[in-house]
C-alpha cells in the first residue's frame, strides 16, 4: 500500500504569524493546465485592515535597526531561499515555467536579495548627503523612511516579481503589506516561510492571497498606508489606486511598470529626505 | 543587643575581589609551523627560514611562521597576477560578492576562535578582540561585499575599474581588523591581494587565509606571506605590484614613499597620530572621563588615533584630573584571557623599551607622572596606565607618539587656544571634542585639523565611517565609500 | 577636599548644613532652577555604553558566591498590592527572615517594604530579627496630594514603627519647575522621620525627561536630606535599569566629594534575575567602591528577585540546575 502524503494548508502571513482569513474564505489555485494545486486564503478587508496594523506596529523599530542589522537580515533571508530552491522551482513549474526558465528566476531572485542586502548599508551614503550652504551652518539630508508600504505583487513573474518589488521597500525601514499574485499564489506562501524563518521581525512583511482587485481598494483608501507600489496592477486598478491615493497623499511608485528590474532608486523612492540645520559657531 | 542597637549596628562593606575568570584556549587549534599561504594552499618558503611568535603575556612561543623572501615574495605576487588575470580580476561583481559575504558569515561564526587566537598572540583583552575587533571584522567584509556590484552607484562619472595586485602590510595592533580594512575593498573591487601581517602577529591572518579557502575564494585571489620588514620591503617593491596599502609608523611610512617614487605604483598610507582630546567645562563629566580612559587605554593604547594629548579647560582641571586618577585605579591590568581585563599586555619587549624610554624623558622633562597601584604580572610585557600632569607642548611627551597605555595632559582657556594646540602637531589623525553645546561641537569640528572628529564619544569605528588622516598621519581613507576609492582607476 | 577632611573627622557643620552647602544661599524656586539648570549634563549614550561594558564582567566561584550572598543580605523583600493582607504580610515576613528553609546559612534580608495599613504587621512579624519594617509614604504611588496630608502620613509611619520610610518626591511639580515645592516636601518629610527611620526618597525615574532630569533630581534630593535615594515605585514603566542606577551612583559620588555626606541607593522594579542583581553590584562596586558595598548604603527593591538567587545559590553549591519547585512562595 502506498503512502499517503499530508496535505498543506495554505494560510495568510500577517504580523509573524500564519492565520486564516477571517471571513473564511478560500480559493482555488490552479496550474498551468487548470488543474487544482490546493486551496489558498482569500483575504478579506478586515485582514488587510489587521495588516495593515501589525505593519504600523512595527514599522518604527523596524527603522531604527542599524542599516547593517537589516542587511544581514535581507541576507539571512536569501539563505533561507536558497535552502528552499527546490520548492521554488517546483512552484514555478506549477505555473507552467519550463525547468530552466524557473532555475534562472530563481537564482535571480535570490541574487536580487543579496543585491539589496547589500544597499542596507550603504544606501544613504549615495543619496543622502550635507549641502554645502551659504552661512555658518551644517546642513545635512538624509533618506528616511516613510511607513507602510502596500505592494501590488506582479501576476507574473511570480516570484521575481515579487522580490523585486519588496526587497527594495523593507530595505531602508519601511514595513510591507503585500497584495500577492492572484493567478500564481504559491511562491509568494513560501516566501512567507522563508520570511518567517529569517528573523524577520513579526509585522515587517505581511502577505495576503487573494483577489487584488477587491483588496487593493482598500489598500488605497486606507489613510494609514503611506505609499503604493502599483507596478504590478493592471490599468484599470491603477487608476482605482491613484483615486484612493488622493485622500492622504499617498506616495505612488510603479508608474512605470517595470516588473523586475533593480535600482538604488528604487529605494530612495520610498523614502522622504529630512534636512537638518544646525549653527556652527561658539 | 536592643532592637534599636541590632538595628543600628553598621554592616561590614564586602571589599568584593572578582575571582579569575579564563576564557578557554581549547578552542584554538594551532600548528607548530605554518608555510607561506600562496595560491590557495599553505606552502614551505623557498628561504627555507622560519621564526617563531610568542604570546606577549607570557613570552612562550606559539608557532612557528614562515619567513618570505624574495623568491617567496614574487612567487606570490604571480600568483595574485595569475588569478587578477584568469579569475577574480572579470569575475562578474555579484559574483564576488557572495564570496565576501560567505567569508564575512564564516568569521561570525568563528568568531569567538579568532578572538581568542588574536589575544594569545597579540596580548589584547579577551574582551575587546571579543567585543570590539571581531564583529568589526565580520562588518568590514559584510559591507564591502555589498559594494561588489554597486561600484557604478559609487563615484558619478567615474567607471571602476581595479587596479590589479595590491600589496598590503599591516601592523600589529589591530591584525585581524587591519586585514578586514585592506582586504575587504581590495577584493571587493576586484583587485587581488598579498598581505604581509606584522612579524610578531602573524597567526590570525594566516588562519584568515585558510578560512578564505574554505569559503570557495579562487586560489591567489588572496595570499599571505609572512616575515619582517625586508619581507615587507621586497613586496612593496615588487615591480609587479599595482597598488601599496601600508599602515604603521609615519618612519616606514616615508621609507616605502621615498622607496616608491618614480615607479608609477598607487599609494595609500595611515600613519601615526598625536591626537588632541578636549575638554570644555560644559562636558558631561562621567562620560568625558570613560571616554578619555577608552581613549588612551584601549588596547593599552596602541592605536594610531589614540587621544593621547588631553586638553582640560582650566576652570575644571583639577576636578577632571582627580576624577581620573581615580578612575585609574579601577582598571584591571594582567591576563589578557582573563574576561574581567581592561588592560592587556604591551605587544613586545620593543615596544615596552620604547614606552618605557619616553616615559622617563617625561619625568626628566619635569611633567608629574601618575600610576595605580595595580600588581603586575610576573612574565611577559607590561605597563601600567600612566598619566602626566604639568606637560607642555614644547615637552617630548606631548609631541612623540608613544603608542601605550601614557596620556600627556595639558590645561587650556578659550576654545582659539584648543585649536591652536590641538592642530600644533605635524600629525593629523584624529581628534576629540566634549561639551554639551552643539555649535561649538561644529565649530571645533570645522577647525581641527584631523581625518577623524570624534564629539562626545571616542574610538568609535563602523566600516561605513571613513578613516584617514592629514598631514603626516598619512593619505588616503579606509572604510565608506570613500574606501573604495584607494582600490579603483580614474582617480589621481 | 571634603573626604580627607571627613577621614580624619574634621568636616564643620552639621550633617544638613553639609548637604545644603550645595545650594545657593537663600533657597526659593529662583534659586533652586538656577541650580537645578546648573547641574551637569549626562550624555546618554556614554552611560548606557559603560554600563553594556561593565555587564561584560564574569563573575564565578567565590566571587558570584559573595555577591550572591550580599544581595539577599541587600533585599527589601516588598509587597504592594491592593490585596495585601496582614495574612500575606505575616507570610512574607517569615520568608524575609528565613529565606531558604533547607539551607539555614543563608541571611535574612534587610527589611520588608509594606504600605502604611500593613506597618504594625510586618512589625510584629519580623520582632527580634533583625530585619527592618520600611513603608511607602506619601500617597505611594503618585504622590498626588497637598502637602500635609503627605506629611500626617509620614508621621504616622513612623510612629507605627517603621524604621525606614520611602517616600515620593512630586513629579509633577518637578516637571514644571515647582522645585522648592519638591525640595520643601523632602526636606519636611525628613523632619517627621526623626532620627527614628532614615528616608529613601523615590525619583520615579520613568516619568522623568531623561537622564538629565535624573541627575537633577537626585542632586536636589540629597541636597533636602534624602539617606537613600531610589529610582522607581514599581508601578510605572520603566523602573529601575543599569543605566539610570548608573547615573544616580554618580551623582551620589559627585555629592560625597561635594559635601562628605554618604548617601545610598536603591534600585526597584525589574530586577528579576541573579544575573541582573549581580550586573548591579558590579556598577555598584566599579563606581562607588566597597564603602558602599553594605545594606546600609544599597538595596533591591524586589520580589520575585529572592528567590532566583537562592536558585543560583543552591547550583553553586550543588552543581545542578535547579527547578523553582524546590524554593517557597513565601
Amino acid at each position: 500500500m502506498s503512502r499517503l502524503d499530508v496535505r498543506k494548508t495554505y494560510k495568510l502571513y500577517i504580523n509573524g504569524e500564519f492565520p486564516r482569513s477571517e471571513s473564511g474564505r478560500t480559493y482555488p489555485a490552479l496550474d498551468s493546465k487548470g488543474e487544482v494545486l490546493a486551496r489558498v486564503a482569500l483575504a478579506s478587508r478586515k485582514d488587510l485592515r489587521e495588516a495593515v496594523r501589525a505593519a504600523r506596529n512595527a514599522q518604527t523599530k523596524w527603522a531604527e535597526r542599524s542599516g547593517y542589522n537589516r542587511g544581514q537580515i535581507l541576507y539571512r533571508i536569501a539563505e533561507m531561499m536558497e535552502d528552499r530552491r527546490a520548492t521554488f522551482e517546483e512552484q514555478l513549474g506549477d505555473g507552467g515555467v519550463s525547468a530552466a526558465r524557473a532555475r534562472t528566476e530563481v537564482a535571480k531572485s535570490i541574487d536580487r536579495m543579496v543585491w539589496y542586502a547589500g544597499w542596507a548599508d550603504k544606501f544613504s551614503q549615495v543619496y543622502g548627503n550635507l549641502n554645502p550652504v551659504a552661512g555658518p551652518f551644517f546642513n545635512i539630508s538624509t533618506p528616511e523612511p516613510t511607513g507602510v508600504v502596500g505592494v501590488i505583487a506582479p501576476r507574473d513573474p511570480s516570484l521575481v516579481g515579487l522580490v523585486s518589488r519588496l526587497a527594495p521597500v523593507v530595505v531602508s525601514g519601511n514595513t510591507a503589506v503585500v497584495l500577492a499574485s492572484e493567478p500564481q499564489p504559491m511562491p509568494a506562501i513560501t516566501f512567507a516561510e522563508v520570511l518567517e524563518s529569517s528573523d524577520v521581525p513579526p509585522g515587517v512583511v505581511n502577505i495576503l492571497t487573494g483577489s487584488q482587485s477587491e483588496l487593493a481598494p482598500w489598500l488605497a483608501d486606507h489613510m494609514d498606508v503611506n505609499a503604493i507600489d502599483l507596478a504590478g496592477a493592471d490599468d484599470k486598478l491603477r487608476l482605482r489606486i491613484e483615486q484612493g491615493a488622493v485622500h492622504n497623499v499617498k506616495r505612488l511608485i510603479g508608474v512605470d511598470g517595470v516588473l523586475d528590474g533593480q535600482s538604488p532608486y528604487l529605494i530612495a523612492a520610498f523614502t522622504e529626505t529630512k534636512t537638518v540645520w544646525h549653527p556652527k559657531g561658539l | 543587643m536592643t532592637k534599636a542597637e541590632l538595628l543600628r549596628a553598621p554592616s561590614p562593606p564586602l571589599d568584593w575581589k572578582y575571582a579569575p575568570s579564563r576564557e578557554s584556549t581549547e578552542i584554538v587549534s594551532l600548528n607548530e609551523r605554518y608555510g607561506l599561504f600562496i595560491d590557495g594552499k599553505f606552502q614551505a618558503p623557498l628561504s627555507k627560514k622560519y621564526f617563531p611568535t610568542i604570546n606577549p603575556a607570557t613570552e612562550e612561543p606559539l608557532a612557528e611562521v614562515a619567513e618570505a623572501g624574495e623568491r617567496d615574495v614574487n612567487r606570490a605576487v604571480k600568483a595574485a597576477r595569475s588569478a587578477y588575470d584568469d579569475s577574480w580580476g572579470s569575475m562578474p561583481g555579484k559574483e564576488r560578492a557572495k564570496y565576501l559575504f560567505r567569508i564575512a558569515r564564516m568569521v561570525q561564526e568563528r568568531s569567538r576562535e579568532l578572538a581568542v587566537l588574536e589575544t594569545m598572540d597579540g596580548g589584547k583583552p579577551i574582551k575587546e578582540s571579543r567585543d570590539v575587533d571581531l564583529p568589526l571584522v565580520a562588518a568590514h567584509f559584510f559591507y564591502y561585499a555589498g559594494w561588489a556590484d554597486k561600484l557604478e552607484y559609487a563615484f558619478p562619472g567615474l567607471d571602476p575599474q581595479p587596479l590589479g595586485v595590491a600589496g598590503q602590510v599591516i601592523p600589529w595592533n589591530f591584525p585581524m581588523m587591519m586585514l578586514a580594512w585592506k582586504v575587504a575593498p581590495a577584493l571587493a573591487t576586484g583587485n587581488t591581494v598579498v598581505l604581509k601581517p606584522a612579524e610578531t602577529t602573524p597567526l590570525s591572518a594566516l588562519t584568515f587565509a585558510a578560512l578564505a579557502a574554505e569559503a570557495g575564494l579562487p586560489p591567489g585571489v588572496l595570499n599571505v606571506i609572512t616575515g619582517a620588514g625586508a619581507t615587507g620591503s621586497s613586496l612593496v617593491n615588487h615591480g609587479d605590484v599595482d597598488k601599496v596599502a601600508f599602515t604603521g609608523s609615519t618612519a616606514v611610512g616615508k621609507l616605502i614613499r621615498s622607496s616608491l617614487a618614480g615607479t608609477g605604483k598607487k599609494v595609500t598610507l595611515e600613519l601615526g597620530g598625536k591626537a588632541a582630546h578636549v575638554i570644555f567645562d560644559d562636558a558631561p563629566m562621567d562620560q568625558a572621563i570613560e571616554g578619555v580612559i577608552n581613549g588612551i587605554f584601549f588596547n593599552q593604547g596602541h592605536v594610531c588615533c589614540a587621544g593621547s594629548r588631553l586638553f582640560v579647560q582650566e576652570s575644571i582641571h583639577d576636578r577632571f584630573v582627580d576624577k581620573l586618577k581615580r578612575r585609574l585605579s579601577t582598571l584591571r591590568v594582567g591576563d589578557p584571557l582573563d574576561k574581567n581585563t581592561d588592560v592587556g599586555a604591551i605587544n613586545s619587549a620593543e615596544q615596552l623599551a620604547k614606552i618605557s624610554e619616553l616615559v622617563e624623558i617625561g619625568r626628566a622633562e619635569g611633567a608629574e607622572m601618575f600610576q595605580p597601584d595595580c600588581v603586575l604580572p610576573r612574565n611577559g610585557f607590561f605597563f601600567r596606565p600612566t598619566l602626566f600632569t604639568g606637560v607642555s607642548q614644547s615637552h617630548r611627551i606631548a609631541q612623540e607618539e608613544i603608542f601605550g597605555p601614557v596620556l600627556s595632559i595639558m590645561s587650556f582657556r578659550t576654545p582659539e587656544e584648543a585649536i591652536e594646540k590641538a592642530n600644533n602637531t605635524p600629525y593629523g589623525l584624529s581628534a576629540g571634542v566634549w561639551t554639551s553645546k552643539g555649535s561649538r561641537i561644529l565649530w571645533m569640528a570645522d577647525r581641527l585639523r584631523a581625518g577623524v572628529v570624534w564629539a562626545n564619544t571616542y574610538n568609535k569605528f563602523d566600516p561605513a565611517s571613513p578613516f584617514g588622516g592629514y598631514k603626516e598621519s598619512g593619505f588616503g581613507r579606509e572604510g565608506g565609500r570613500h574606501g573604495l576609492l584607494a582600490y579603483l582607476k580614474g582617480i589621481t | 577636599m571634603a573626604l580627607a577632611a571627613l577621614a580624619r573627622g574634621d568636616l564643620p557643620g552639621t550633617d544638613t548644613d553639609r548637604r545644603v552647602s550645595i545650594l545657593p544661599g537663600r533657597i526659593t524656586t529662583p534659586t533652586l532652577a538656577s541650580f537645578v539648570r546648573s547641574v551637569a549634563s549626562v550624555d546618554e549614550v556614554g552611560v548606557t555604553e559603560r554600563v553594556a561594558s561593565l555587564a561584560t564582567r564574569s563573575i564565578k566561584k567565590e566571587s558570584k558566591m559573595d555577591a550572591l550572598t550580599l544581595a539577599v543580605r541587600m533585599m527589601d523583600l516588598t509587597t504592594l498590592e491592593g490585596k495585601d493582607t496582614p495574612g500575606k504580610v505575616a507570610q512574607m515576613s517569615s520568608k524575609a527572615i528565613r529565606p531558604d528553609p533547607v539551607d539555614p546559612s543563608v541571611p535574612s534580608v534587610a527589611a520588608v517594604c509594606v504600605y502604611p495599613a500593613m506597618v504594625p504587621y510586618a512589625v510584629e512579624a519580623v520582632a527580634g530579627s533583625g530585619v527592618k519594617v520600611a513603608s511607602v509614604a506619601t500617597y505611594f504611588p503618585s504622590g498626588q496630594i497637598d502637602t500635609k496630608a503627605k506629611l500626617v502620613e509620614a508621621s504616622s509611619v513612623v510612629a507605627l514603627g517603621a524604621d525606614e520610610v520611602d517616600m515620593v518626591i512630586d513629579r509633577g511639580a518637578f516637571l514644571c519647575g515647582s522645585y522648592f515645592k519638591v525640595f520643601d516636601e523632602i526636606r519636611r518629610v525628613k523632619e517627621a522621620c526623626g532620627d527614628r527611620a532614615h528616608l529613601k526618597v523615590i525619583l520615579e525615574t520613568g516619568e522623568l525627561g531623561g537622564f538629565d532630569d535624573v541627575r537633577r533630581a537626585s542632586m536636589l534630593a540629597m541636597a533636602a536630606g534624602a539617606d537613600f535615594i531610589k529610582t522607581s515605585t514599581g508601578k510605572v514603566q520603566p523602573a529601575a535599569t543599569l543605566p539610570v542606577t548608573l547615573v544616580m551612583l554618580e551623582a551620589i559620588r559627585d555629592f560625597y566629594a561635594a559635601t562628605g555626606v554618604q548617601v545610598g541607593m536603591k534600585p526597584a522594579g525589574g530586577i528579576r534575575t541573579a544575573k541582573d542583581a549581580i550586573r548591579y553590584l558590579v556598577v555598584l562596586n566599579e563606581t562607588l567602591g566597597s564603602a558602599w558595598m553594605t545594606p546600609d548604603w544599597f538595596r533591591f527593591g524586589a520580589s520575585t528577585l529572592l528567590n532566583d538567587v537562592l536558585m543560583q545559590i543552591r547550583w553553586l553549591k550543588t552543581g545542578r540546575y535547579q527547578s523553582a519547585d524546590y524554593f517557597t512562595k513565601d
